[in-house]
């Protein structure tokens, strides 16, 4: 784990460290038990080029997961995820790297919460943002 | 644009909460929804490691909200609701935001309850759509509200 964050330390503008994913077919299958979405698009490949796709194409809600965890292992031990998603723009495929990255766009104080906005995303190797969103995190003060 | 999609009983349906659903967060239930996502910190895990970082019980990793109970011949994710009556074929997961009040933790039982928030209607590049923004509210059996889930749903 690295070192804990503090709202202090944090600048708007500020990137926080990237989370790199690549999906095999079998994460997949893996998410798709652990969270009930058990539509074919999804693992199997000819179901969904009947349905006019490439292939099998990545859940939206495992990449919003993904930018869920950017933020938590970005604030933890001490601080928490409050609020995170995103939009379903773009599609990601298996065997292909989604690089997690988020930017701080704004840092303020409500009563006695240090808080931290940030805009989100997921990108694909071509450089599109496929998952635009936001997120909020509090962070612990110093002193 | 063609004639609205907005049918009347779609309209006196905004604000009006759906059937009350229970998900179960389980201490595998919150394993299992890491390791699909590849979480490292052992709270999501460990119950000792969750409780020494001051948490009642292994953590539900972020976006886990329980799952829900399932009963043969019924389709529990499709929260209570039945599908929209609308002109269009398809229909795409527009996005879906997580918003938290209190962590939740294995042994939790939710209650939830889903309402339909905004109807929209937009010309996009893939043609006429009609968006549905839904608002879920998420209160642990204490009464405790825990979370609220907000998304929206895309016809095309």
């Amino acid at each position: 784990m690295p070192e804990q964050v503090y709202w202090d330390d944090v600048d708007v503008g500020d990137e926080i460290p990237t989370l790199r994913k690549n999906c095999s077919t079998q994460q997949l299958v893996v998410w798709a038990g652990a969270s009930g979405d058990f539509y074919q698009i999804h693992y199997d490949q000819a179901f969904a080029k009947d349905t006019g796709l490439d292939g099998i194409i990545v859940h939206g809600a495992l990449k919003n997961a993904f930018l869920g965890q950017l933020l938590h292992d970005w604030v933890a031990p001490a601080g928490g995820v409050r609020k995170f998603g995103c939009t379903y723009r773009g599609m990601d495929y298996p065997n292909q790297d989604i690089v997690c990255r988020g930017v701080v766009t704004k840092k303020y104080i409500d009563g006695s919460n240090h808080l931290v906005d940030l805009e989100i995303w997921t990108e694909n190797p071509s450089g599109q943002k496929t998952s635009p969103g936001a997120g909020t995190v509090t962070l612990p003060a110093r002193g | 644009m063609a004639e609205s999609a907005i049918t009347d009983d779609m309209r006196a349906s905004v604000g009006v909460e759906g059937p009350e659903m229970i998900s179960e967060v389980t201490s595998t239930g919150c394993r299992l929804f890491a390791r699909a996502v590849g979480h490292t910190d052992l709270i999501f895990y460990d119950r000792e490691v969750a409780r020494q970082r001051g948490y009642r019980d292994v953590v539900a990793p972020p976006g886990f909200l329980g799952s829900l109970i399932f009963r043969p011949g019924e389709r529990p994710e499709m929260g209570g609701q039945t599908p929209l009556k609308t002109p269009y074929r398809r229909v795409l997961n527009g996005g879906t935001t997580f918003e938290y009040f209190e962590p939740l933790c294995a042994g939790d039982v939710v209650h939830s309850r889903s309402k339909v928030t905004e109807y929209q209607e937009r010309q996009g590049s893939i043609g006429p759509m009609l968006i549905t923004f839904r608002e879920t509210s998420y209160v642990r059996s204490d009464g405790t509200l825990v979370a609220k889930m907000y998304g929206n749903l895309i016809n095309y």
